[in-house]
């Protein structure tokens, strides 16, 4: 097989995922996730690639607590502690975020009230006073520029009438307000134009730290360009069936996905 | 016509009024008299065979003997009245009636500007029973409205406003209606004139409130007629006892190149209806009629409003909200109607309602009668739960799903609210709002509302 990552070994995991099953909430809901076994150790990058309907976003989604899915089995600790007994509100004051493939238009709440509310609602968690109006004007104006972003942006409603490019950048400069210790990236280079594609990019390397982890679901490897990935994972029919480097994000570019498929046929 | 139940009581309370009637103009009561005739004719409209009460009984308003109320000022007057008010520099007059008379020692007539006729219309029907003669009952329609022809029939007090030509008001001119029926049932019958000549710009506002826990009936009329070139805003506020019954008119009649704006709130009443019929008389006249709802428990508010465009080129739009929690019902009727000559009418009619429980219940109903053939007319409707992706988007932030549910529900609101210009109305919604989501009693909706300056 060639290339084998090398697991290090650290204290505690970040994110731990073990044989993890979920299906389509309610009677008769799908399979998609079929034991998929991932772990992320603080300051890596994780990529996961795979055609629609692998299951990568379900995984993205089921790890931000979307209740829309219903896991059937497995475990996933968060920083040693069990993350699929928490809602999905105390995930995020814990430090998850989910940047969303497609973020939902809110009308009549302003950017920077909505913020401001889920900023303080993590400090509150954290035992913090709420954050000073000052200081949080002059975070938010930092992470603005880091996006490229208007000022407008903040008066207006949450992704109201926004383009596919802007509810990305909104979804980037959002995570880089919120600070998170796990950031979850679905598809966020879809819709994007190479500008677009090279800011996101460089709001979402800013990010990478030695203490956070970020795990980036993506179908086509140009945004790996970009964000350069420790791992990179393959997913089909809703298990992880190949890990490998950066390398295997191109191969994949050049090969696609059915090679493995094959492969995934062969080996059951 | 069957009617729903008796209504003995009124044809009672009315032998009264006319024995006592001061205001003798003879045909005030041939008025009066005609108005009562038609009502004992119809009776109480019944939901079963009138199709414009089809979704509102009435049947328990027609059921209680409500009394003709008497006017009193005492400490529990006050108390009311000092919560509504919005204070003698916030007004260009107040007028506060007590089941439905004129109390002048609560009242604010001081500073009217000039060629403004502020008064009560008691008073005004004796000194000038004439002029007033040519409008009164003129276009508020006894053969149309049960309550209407109720409400006519006992016409004693209210408001009379007249403002002359190219007259400005620039403060709103308030007219508070409480009710405070004493041990038994009371029921007021406001009557509201409002005449503007040609060029006038003025704001009304007519709050309904009551002592919270009581039982009444308020049965209001409310004409309201404009020449040219006017801009009129107008508010109304109904926040009577959640046992009390509020049935109202308002029938509006703009001449040419007129504004007019108007804004219903309700957030009182165990039952209310709201006829709310203008007629765009003069071309190039434009009409928005705008409406919030917020109601829950058993609370039922019915809104039926017609835009009647009787000449070409006017534009009309309406936008009514309804957020209907726990088993309340609501019901909007909101009919357009084009006539032959109206050609390049352009009409935007909206209703959108929030069910924040499964047990809520709302029949919305657009109905468009077009007969001419050059016109734009536009409706839209939708009925629905708060959206689960809107609130996933709150909480994967770390915002709760409460806290979630009250933001969304407070600024589905506030798309309406917002755009009330009185300044006292708007915040008695926010803050109402606020209280019942549970949110900061100062967010106001320029923080939460999309607007177009930065705060940066």
């Amino acid at each position: 097989m060639g290339w084998q990552p090398v697991l290090r070994k650290t204290e505690m995991s970040l994110l731990e995922i073990k044989n993890l099953h979920a299906k389509v909430a309610g009677a008769g809901g799908r399979e998609i996730l079929k034991g998929v076994d991932l772990v992320i150790n603080p300051g890596e990058v994780h990529a996961i690639m795979g055609k629609n309907g692998s299951g990568k976003s379900t995984l993205a989604q089921v790890l931000a607590g979307r209740e829309t899915y219903e896991v059937t089995g497995g475990s996933v600790l968060y920083k040693g502690k069990n993350l699929l007994e928490l809602s999905a509100e105390e995930r995020a004051r814990e430090g998850i975020f989910l940047a969303f493939q497609y973020p939902v238009e809110i009308p009549g709440v302003r950017t920077d009230y909505f913020l401001k509310a889920a900023v303080n609602a993590v400090r509150k968690h954290r035992g913090q006073p709420e954050i000073d109006s000052m200081a949080f004007i002059n975070m938010v104006k930092e992470k603005m520029a880091l996006l490229k972003m208007d000022k407008s942006f903040m008066a207006r409603a949450i992704n109201e009438g926004f383009s596919g490019g802007e509810k990305k950048r909104n979804e980037i400069f959002q995570m880089a307000v919120m600070d998170p210790t796990l950031a979850l990236m679905d598809e966020t280079d879809s819709g994007l134009d190479i500008d677009a594609l090279k800011t996101v990019s460089h709001g979402a390397n800013s990010l990478r730290s030695p203490e956070r982890g970020i795990l980036v679901v993506t179908h086509y490897q140009r945004m790996l360009n970009y964000i350069t990935p420790d791992y990179v994972h393959v997913m089909i029919d809703g298990r992880i069936v190949k890990t490998g480097d950066k390398n295997l994000a191109l191969e994949l570019e050049e090969k696609g996905y059915d090679w493995l498929e094959n492969d995934d046929r062969d080996a059951a | 016509m069957t009617q729903v139940a008796d209504s003995t009581i009124h044809l009672s309370n009315y032998s009264l009024l006319e024995e006592s009637a001061a205001n003798g103009h003879a045909w005030l009561r041939e008025l009066r008299r005609a108005a009562m005739e038609r009502f004992k004719e119809v009776g109480f409209p019944n939901s079963k065979t009138n199709e414009e009460w089809r979704h509102t009984n009435v049947a328990p308003i027609a059921k209680i003997p409500f009394k003709l109320g008497q006017q009193r000022a005492d400490s529990t007057t006050r108390a009311i009245q000092s919560n509504f008010t919005f204070g003698e520099h916030h007004t260009a007059a107040e007028l506060v009636f007590v089941n439905g008379q004129f109390v002048q020692e609560l009242s604010q007539l001081e500073k009217l500007p000039r060629g403004v006729t502020i008064q009560n219309l008691d008073q005004a029907l004796s000194q000038d029973g004439e002029g007033i003669k040519a409008k009164l009952g003129r276009y508020a329609d006894v053969e149309k409205n049960p309550f209407v022809a109720l409400n006519t029939g006992f016409i004693r007090d209210g408001a009379y406003i007249q403002i002359a030509r190219s007259v400005t008001v620039d403060q709103p001119i308030h007219l508070l209606f409480i009710s405070q029926p004493g041990h038994e049932p009371t029921v007021s019958h406001p009557r509201v004139l409002f005449i503007a000549e040609d060029n006038v710009e003025a704001t009304i506002v007519e709050s309904y409130v009551g002592a919270e826990g009581s039982q009444y009936f308020t049965n209001a009329v409310t004409e309201i007629v404009c020449g040219n070139d006017c801009r009129i805003d107008h508010a109304k506020l109904q926040q009577e006892s959640l046992d009390a019954y509020h049935i109202a008119t308002m029938q509006v009649d703009l001449g040419a190149k007129t504004t007019f704006v108007s804004h219903a709130a309700t957030i009182g009443a165990k039952l209310s209806r709201n006829d709310l019929n203008c007629t765009m008389a003069g071309e190039h006249a434009y009409a928005t009629l705008n409406g919030v709802v917020l109601i829950g428990g058993t609370q039922h508010c019915d809104n039926h409003t017609l835009l009647d465009h009787a000449v070409p080129n006017c534009p009309s739009h309406e936008l009514y909200k309804h957020v209907l929690a726990g088993r309340a019902t609501g019901v909007f009727r909101g009919k357009i109607l084009v006539r032959k000559d109206a050609q390049k009418t352009d009409s935007k009619q909206n209703s959108k309602t929030l069910l924040l429980s499964d047990d809520a219940n709302m029949n919305s109903q657009p109905a468009l009668e077009i007969y001419a053939d050059d016109v734009k007319c536009t409706h839209g409707s939708t009925i629905g739960p708060l959206d689960e992706e809107m609130i996933f988007y709150f909480r994967s932030r770390g915002i709760s799903y409460q806290a979630a549910r009250h933001l969304l529900t407070y600024a589905f609101a506030a798309d309406v609210t917002r755009r009330i210009k009185v300044e006292p109305v708007r915040r008695r919604l926010e803050d109402y709002m606020a209280r019942q989501h549970g949110l900061p009693q100062d967010l106001r909706i320029t923080d939460l509302g999309a607007h177009d300056e930065a705060v940066l």
